[in-house]
């Protein structure tokens, strides 16, 4: 079963083409880097199969089905800003996923702040904008979802953190959900993508897989983008 | 244990490598488990995608065999470890030559350099 699939998906913001005509298909079992520069539609696609946006023309497949409740229970999305209330402590806001998502585990999400030494009674408002991030990201990756989307996740995480964040990641999706990462830090994550799309000025340049790039091309993900979208 | 993959050379190649230098090393025993997909793959940090598709090519090449339900095992064959340590030797050595050629520097001088250098160690 294909686990999302766009199908010519085009969005118009006014007159302005935002993405046009975007077709991939994404099977479970796969972090894909979705990159590109800033502007080229990464965020709009991403809110598209969140179902955030409504396409101009064109449709959105999650597990075979349209876009709706069925898609939002199987899709775990990290924004690229903040929902959350900044007046809340963490274990309310984990209580409060807790009541939303039926597959969110409550342990794992305990487990992970005690990793990343953050205090379960700490309020939002107190914390760093790293560590802010780090929660949401635990938050979103506590849940069982199919489809894991994360919209820059470690763009304001120390170095350090973003090693234990990938890790993260790696050691608590299930092998059949995929994940699809946007982010700039190419170098930092593209050892555990094992597909990239390319996206500019609101087209797919290329959808392919990261060890077929370092084979015909000899170069690491992050030299293709620096040589693809120089300026 | 560090890893250090490069980012512009196939990452399963270089897993491959690591692993087939490790089993000639004695760091894994002929006959030893090798750790799960997802404990190896979170351990290099790399796609557990990547690592199964090392794993397979090591499977593939007889050096890694699995057994259905209990896991991978490094193979009790220890005549082919023998030909892989061989095999790689030579092409070291190989590569080596090339560099040194490289430097305009002949067979016998550079005999002749590795015999120096060693005697320097031992002093």
């Amino acid at each position: 079963m294909t686990l999302l699939e766009c199908k010519h998906l085009t969005k118009k913001f006014g007159k302005r083409n935002v993405l046009s005509d975007i077709s991939l298909q994404v099977n479970g079992g796969h972090i894909i880097g979705l990159l590109g520069p800033n502007g080229s539609g990464k965020t709009t696609l991403i809110k598209l199969i969140c179902g955030l946006l409504t396409p101009t023309s064109g449709e959105i497949y999650v597990n075979e089905m349209p876009i709706g409740t069925s898609s939002k229970k199987v899709i775990s999305y990290l924004p690229d800003h903040s929902y959350l209330n900044d007046w809340m402590r963490v274990r309310d806001i984990i209580d409060y996923f807790e009541d939303f998502y039926e597959d969110f585990e409550s342990i794992r999400a305990y487990d992970m702040l005690a990793k990343l030494k953050i205090n379960p009674s700490d309020k939002l408002k107190t914390m760093s904008k790293g560590t802010k991030e780090k929660v949401q990201l635990i938050l979103v990756m506590s849940r069982r979802a199919d489809l894991y989307i994360l919209d820059e996740p470690i763009a304001g995480v120390d170095p350090a953190a973003r090693d234990y964040i990938l890790d993260t990641i790696l050691s608590n999706y299930d092998e059949n959900a995929s994940i699809l990462i946007s982010t700039h830090l190419i170098s930092d994550i593209e050892n555990i993508l094992d597909q990239v799309i390319f996206l500019q000025n609101g087209v797919i340049r290329l959808h392919t897989f990261v060890d077929d790039i370092r084979q015909k091309e000899q170069k690491s993900v992050d030299a293709l983008f620096r040589e693809v979208f120089k300026c | 244990m560090s890893w250090n993959l490069d980012s512009d050379r196939p990452i399963f190649l270089q897993i491959i490598q690591k692993i087939q230098t490790d089993i000639i090393s004695g760091f894994y025993q002929p006959g030893d488990k090798l750790p799960s997909v997802r404990e190896l793959a979170s351990e290099a940090s790399v796609n557990p995608n990547t690592m199964q598709k090392a794993l397979s090519e090591l499977e593939r090449t007889g050096l890694v065999y699995s057994q259905r339900t209990s896991g991978r095992f490094i193979t009790e064959d220890h005549k082919m470890i023998q030909h892989l340590k061989s095999e790689l030797a030579q092409k070291i050595i190989e590569e080596f030559l090339e560099h040194m050629s490289q430097l305009g520097i002949q067979r016998e001088e550079a005999i002749a350099l590795i015999t120096e250098t060693i005697k320097g160690e031992t002093k």
